[in-house]
Parts: C-alpha cells; structure tokens; sequence
C-alpha cells in the first residue's frame, strides 16, 4: 500500500479512473456489437445452407465451430444469432427502462393522483404472465423483429417502474428537491436534473440484469417457435434446436450457450465497474 | 507498561486517507494524548479537525478510506494497533465504548431498546439476558430516564432525541468499560434537553469511576463535565490544559479565537427604528399544520397557531424555540412549501398566495429559504458550479458566461475558494457546505432570506463567522433575514427582535436593543438553559421544577 502511492491509477490523466474488469467487458461486448452489425458480410456461409452431410459434427477447418443438428455451418449461424439477440433485447431493454424509469420519477415527484393511476396500472401489468403475453401477443400479429421487440419491452416496463419510484421516492424527500421546487421547476427538470443523476447507477445495474432477462425470454419464446422463425434463429434458439447435441460433446449446443454467458456477463461487469470521474484533481 | 498510572496513552499517532486520485492525506499528524484513570478527557475543535477520528483510534478502528498509519495506541497497557482484529473486536463494549452522536441513527427502528442496549453483553457473553435486563433498568434509572422499569419495552421512535442519548449510554455502559467515547452526545439535542442529559452523563460518570473522552465543537458543554481539555488543529493536538486553564489563561491563539467565537457579539446595528408604513413582510393569524382541516378550522395536528409578524426591510427577525416549537413549519408555510390553513401573508405590499405553485416566479426568487442541514439541501450529484448556475439561469436567463461570472462573484461573496467550482457537495466541509447553501440563495437576488437553523449544524467557530457573513451581505445588499434558530446566542447576535415560540404559539417577542429581561416563564427557562463558559455552571443551575416539568418534554 505504501509503495503504491507513486504509481497513479491508469487513466488518471483523462480524469477518469478506468477498471480494467470494465474494460475487459466493454471491449466484448463491442467485439459483440461489431459481429451484429458485420454479421451478413463475415458469414462463411448462408445461415439456412446445409453444409456437412453429417451433423453435430465437431470443430474442422472447415467449419470452425462445427455443424448443428442438420448439418448446418455453426459458426455463422452464431454470428447472425448475435445480430438477432443483440439487437432485439438491447432495444427492448433500453426502451423498457427508458419509459419505465421516466414512469416512476414521474410518479415519485407528482404523487397523489398521477402515483396512483400510474401504479396501479402498471401492477396489474406486471399480474400478467410475461410468456402467456408474448405468446397472446405473437399469436394476435404473428412474429416480426418489431413485434417481438415492443412486447418484450412492455412486458419489463412495470418491473423498471417500480425499481425506479422507490428509489425516487427516497430522492424525494430531500431538501434539495424543496428547494427546486418552490423555485418554481417543472417535472421534467426535476427528474432530469435533480432525480436522475442520484438513481442513474442503480437504474444501470438493473438495466444490465433487465437485459439479461429479456435474452431469456426471447430465448424462450424462440424454443417454443414463437419468436425469430426459421432459417434464423437468435442464441437461445441455437442452445434449444441443438440440446440433442449434448451427449456427443457438440460445439452446437457449447458455443451459442458460451456466447449468451459472455454477453450477458459483460454487461454486467461493465456495469458494475464504470469509469469513475476522479474528482480530487489536486493530485 | 502494565502498572503505568495512566489508561489510555497515545503517543504519536498518525492516521492518513487516500482520496480516489490515490493522494495521501494525513488526517492526524502525530498527536499524543494520556486520560488517568477516571478521568474525562475533552477533544475540542473544528469539524475536520480529526477530533472523531483520534477519539475512534481508542477502539482501534479507523473510518473506511483512512488507516492508522503510526504511533501507538495503549489502552490499559495492551497495544490496541499491534492486536489482532479479533482481539481488538472483543475489546470493544468491554474495555471501551462509544457514545454516538446521533442515536436516532445509532438504533435500530425495527427492535425494541432494551433487546439492543443488552446486545453488548450478548455478544461478549457478559451475562445472563436476566441479568443483564436488571442492570440496564439500574443504568436507565442512574442515567435518570422515566419510567425506567418499561422504558426498554418501547421503540426508539416511541422515546424523545434526548430520552434516546440516554439510552444510548446506557447501551455504552452496560459492559462495565473503562473508557467511554462520547462523540458530540449532545449536540443534536435542544439547550433545555441537553441540561438533562449533561447532568445524567456527569452523575454516571462520577458515580462510576470510568475514564472518559469527550468530543464535542461546544467548548461551553465540555466546560461543565470534562476535567482536562485538549484542543486539536488539523490533526495535531495545539494546547492541552486543566478546563480552567484552557478557559481562563489559554495560550494558544486557535483556543483564544475558540473562546472569542463563544462570547457574545451584540449586534452592533440594532438600533430601534421607528416602524416604517409598509413592512417587507406582514404575517397576521397565520395557521399551518398537517392532516385533513377539521369543522373548527385548524388543520388535525395543528403546528403553527395564529401567528402575526411584521419585519422591515433591512431589518432582521429571530424566531427561537425547542424542536417541535413549530418555528420550522412557520418558514415553510411563509416559503409555501407548507400552504396556511389560515391566515393572510403579505409580502412588500402584495397578498401572496397560501402554496408556492400559485404565486408567480418573481415572488418565488424574492423569497428564499435556507435549509439546516447543507447535507440534504444540496444535491449530492452536482458540482457546485451547477447548483449555483441553476438560479441564475432559471430567475435571470443568464447564458453561460455571466452565469460563470456570478458564480466566481457569489462564491467570493460567501468566501468560498473559487477552486470549488468542480467538486460535489461531499467533498466540502460541513461550513463550506452551508456557505454554499446560502450562496444559491443569494443567487435569486431576493430581499428576504428564511434561515431555518442555517449554523446548528456548524462548530463555533465556523458558526460565528458565517453569522458575521449574513451580517456583512445585509449591509451590502439590504437583504432581511427571518433567522430560525433553538441557539439564543445566535439570534441576539443578528437580530433586531426575536420571537419566541412554544407549542405552536407565540409566547414572546423581544427587543434585544432593549435589554428586558424576558418576561415569560419559557423564555426564562430557555435563556438560562443555554451552557455557560463556567465549569460550576451545570452544578449550580438551578432550574425551577414545576416550570421544566411544565415546559421540557424529556
């Protein structure tokens, strides 16, 4: 402890102190990132293309990751996944928090009526089975990548509403937030300016697990054939149609499995281990 | 070192922090310190001045961030810092104890009192529950707690802030320590309260044989129970003395500015004026409280009654009370935070309406109010240059660029280091915080300022020299203060005419310029409640006891 007062932390001198765990993550999940959006162009071969007559083939030059169950090449079928996975949970989970958490500040700084309505209506959202409303839902408009998406975000809509309210309800009670308001604010700057920047890292740190859920759902809705329908399939969908692969040690059923830990992991990591503003600057 | 007379001898410690930029920061320089057995030892000084965090080395803990760096820590002759954190955690409630400086924050809600102040004994394996139930209703009769027999059954949000310190002695002493740490016991409590709680620790004290350390910022309450005071400075101890030393012949200029910042400063612009036509704020039958308004009227739990005021401008209003008194509640119902039930408020010759959403944002900016506790006034979030910069944009629509000017302005109006800007509100101390909190209203440019207890939360020091700022920006900017406090001291200081309130009413209002004694059996009791720098004061106080009874809720 001694010794190391010399040596400052790395990134000292943006002002920031980095972590290398966050680091680590952010870098996989920008490698994720830049496969989702690279995917059409980096495929070996098409997704639906049966490549080997024999399947769950293990790892060959020629196909890096082997072959699924119907002889087709895994490893492009993992990078479209990416593009399926990460794309749809990320937009579903970004607009999930984003109107669930303004929901609950609006809630926690209106009070009385507007907490009321906004309340119960939400809990008797969250009453509803997320899977029963997925499958309500896909069956009444069939499946689209913006169906999919806006139900698994209304489906985590509530939970980020009422993460949110209780912790602005506590943020509520400050002076600070008297003070703004017989100056005369308006809701929007009180959640903004004054709400927001004392939640915003929990909020994050449940977006990370939000996420992390909707992959799931989304898997599961993809397992029970109601979410991207074939020759695509998302990462969740991959584990399920390659499950038989199991006992012969397939890279079928390991791969896609790896690639949602991986993920899912990451953001939570960086999550957890955002750069930090470094703020006594006299050093 | 077994055999040596004194208890605790600190020789050369030396405690550092590392802040997130990984600089080091010795909080405590090398200071040394003995207690004799017996004995009550004071640390006195400025917040930040490492007063907690010398008396917390006792127990051989340092605060998360810090580490005790050097020196050695003997307590009874064992070496407190060469010990295993085990033995050092059986140590703890045995040898020595902590007295809080918040025991609402130091209770659990949730348990009941008596299962917590046996807990110690628990935990060490003491004694039997049994036992040790009939020794904490000895300590709560000793520590002078009604009903002492039930007392323990209760909740802590069922017994009075000053019933709670108590109490939270009680818990110290059950395990029979040697030395007792008492970290500001009673500075969160009212004057009339604290008598009653300085008189319980001193009797105990006596009556015990402990050794004692006392920290506390009010040299006038240490004067009453300690025997020796140390006066601390950033981190090293400036001037050790007897309490009549250290009161009548201190040497130190630190201790004399101490001292200085203790004794009163009449308010040299008090002049009585006549009264002007037009007041800057006229109160008449102001009625506020909580709950649905019943047929009578008043609101269910009433805590404002039919108050009228009249303040001139340039002129300054003091309203001194006990906690619960209602003089909070009256600033925020003249802000509207808290709209009247009843009652008219007319502010520079216009009606203002009873809540802050209907009065127009020019009647917002010429009345501000200033929070207690800077803590929770300023949001933690921000750098104080944005804090600052919102008034200015939203009352004047300054761009940018003035707004970075006033702000260099208003932090050199309240003395602040314009350095300052960048940092969060944690980062300051608890003086620069309050400075800070008032710097924003001084930004709206308003002609009244509520001050709602702004310098109770602040040492002596630090309090009279932000009294003397309010004073200087008046004669500046012809502003009028409404200054709420329980501290009498304070508001003589800077007021032209004080209020006294009680219950919800007025009870009182008096002329400082004057110099009438007051007339009102409360009054009296609060004015000869507030500590003397006189060792024999506590002792010779004689309150009458019909009137406390009538008057203190303990």
């Amino acid at each position: 402890m001694t010794d190391a007062v010399a040596s400052k932390p790395a990134g000292s001198r943006l002002g920031y102190r980095f972590n290398i765990v966050g680091v680590a993550a952010l870098a996989l999940i920008l490698a994720w990132a830049i496969v989702a959006l690279l995917a059409p162009w980096l495929i070996p071969h098409p997704v639906g293309e049966i490549v080997d007559l024999d399947y769950f083939q293990p790892i060959s030059a020629d196909a890096w990751l082997g072959s699924d169950y119907l002889g087709r090449d895994m490893f492009s079928r993992v990078l479209m996944g990416a593009r399926y996975t990460v794309g749809i949970s990320l937009a579903a989970v970004v607009i999930a928090c984003f109107s669930g958490v303004t929901l609950g500040m609006t809630a926690a700084v209106s009070g009385g009526l507007v907490d009321m309505l906004l309340s119960r209506f939400l809990d008797a959202m969250s009453s509803i089975p997320s899977k029963l409303f997925g499958l309500v839902v896909v069956a009444a408009v069939g499946s689209s990548i913006p169906v999919l998406t806006l139900t698994l975000a209304i489906i985590y809509i509530p939970g980020a509403y009422r993460f949110s309210r209780a912790l602005a309800v506590n943020i509520n009670t400050m002076d600070f937030m008297t003070v703004a308001r017989i100056r005369g604010e308006s809701t929007l700057y009180l959640i903004g300016a004054e709400i927001l920047p004392n939640i915003i890292r929990p909020v994050l740190a449940d977006l990370g697990l939000r996420f992390v859920f909707i992959v799931l759902l989304l898997s599961g809705l993809s397992f029970l054939g109601l979410g991207l329908q074939p020759p695509y399939a998302d990462w969740g969908a991959l584990v399920r149609e390659n499950i038989g692969g199991l006992p012969f040690a397939a890279p079928a059923v390991i791969v896609p499995s790896l690639a949602i830990a991986s993920l899912t992991i990451s953001v939570n990591l960086l999550i957890d281990n955002l750069p930090q503003k470094i703020r006594d600057r006299s050093a | 070192m077994a055999g040596s007379p004194n208890l605790v001898e600190i020789r050369d410690l030396k405690v550092e922090a590392k802040t997130d930029a990984g600089r080091r920061i010795e909080i405590i320089k090398g200071a040394s310190l003995e207690i004799a057995r017996g004995e009550i030892v004071a640390l006195i000084g400025e917040s930040g001045s490492g007063k907690t965090t010398m008396a917390l080395t006792l127990m051989g803990y340092a605060r998360p961030g810090c580490r005790i760096s050097g020196g050695t820590v003997l307590v009874d002759g064992k070496d407190l810092l060469a010990l295993p954190e085990q033995e050092r955690a059986r140590l703890r409630g045995t040898e020595v104890a902590y007295i809080p400086q918040s025991a609402a924050a130091a209770f659990n809600p949730s348990a009941k009192i008596m299962d917590q102040v046996i807990e110690v004994t628990r935990i060490h394996g003491l004694m039997p529950p049994d036992k040790a139930r009939k020794r904490a209703v000895a300590l709560f009769k000793a520590l002078s707690l009604p009903s002492p027999e039930t007392i323990g059954e209760r909740f802590p949000h069922q017994v009075s802030g000053g019933q709670l310190q108590r109490l939270s002695a009680a818990m110290a002493l059950i395990g029979d320590p040697k030395l007792v740490i008492f970290d500001e016991p009673t500075t969160a409590l009212d004057v009339t309260t604290q008598i009653e709680v300085l008189k319980a620790f001193k009797t105990v004290m006596r009556s015990s044989g402990m050794a004692g350390v006392y920290v506390s910022h009010d040299l006038a309450v240490v004067a009453q129970i300690a025997d020796r005071i140390v006066v601390l400075k950033d981190g090293e101890g400036k001037e050790t003395g007897t309490t009549a030393e250290i009161l009548y012949t201190a040497k130190h200029p630190y201790t004399r500015e101490l001292l200085a910042a203790f004794g009163p400063t009449p308010c040299d612009r008090c002049a009585e004026r006549e009264p002007e036509d037009q007041p800057l704020l006229e109160i008449e039958d102001l009625t506020a409280g909580f709950g649905p308004i019943q047929p009578n009227g008043l609101p269910l739990v009433p805590a404002v009654q039919s108050v009228s005021l009249r303040i001139e401008r340039g002129r300054n209003l003091g309203i001194v009370g006990e906690s619960g008194s209602g003089k909070s509640t009256l600033a925020r119902t003249i802000a509207g935070i808290l709209p009247a039930a009843a009652g008219r408020i007319t502010f520079d010759g216009k009606a203002l309406k009873r809540s802050a959403h209907e009065r127009s944002r020019e009647q917002l900016r010429e009345v501000q109010i200033v929070f207690q506790s800077a803590d929770t006034a300023l949001n933690p979030a921000k750098a104080i240059e944005d804090i600052l910069g919102r008034p200015l944009a939203f009352y004047h629509g300054m761009d940018r660029k003035a707004r970075d000017a006033r702000i260099d302005q208003l932090l050199d109006m309240v003395k602040l280091p314009r350095t300052l800007r960048q940092r969060r509100p944690s980062e300051l101390s608890g003086g620069q915080k309050q400075r800070v909190n008032f710097a924003r209203a001084l930004a709206a440019d308003p002609k009244l300022i509520l001050c709602d207890e702004i310098t109770s939360a602040l040492d002596t020091v630090v309090a009279a020299a932000v009294i003397e700022l309010l004073k200087e920006l008046q004669r500046e900017l012809s502003l009028s203060y409404i200054f709420i406090s329980h501290d009498l001291s304070v508001v003589e200081a800077i007021c032209d005419e004080i209020v006294v309130m009680y219950g919800g009413k007025q009870v009182e209002q008096i002329v400082p310029a004057r110099a009438e004694p007051p007339q009102h059996p409360y009054s009296q009791l609060l004015f000869a409640s507030v500590p003397k720098l006189d060792p024999a004061w506590l002792d010779r106080l004689d309150q009458n006891p019909e009137l406390v009874r009538e008057y203190c809720r303990r």
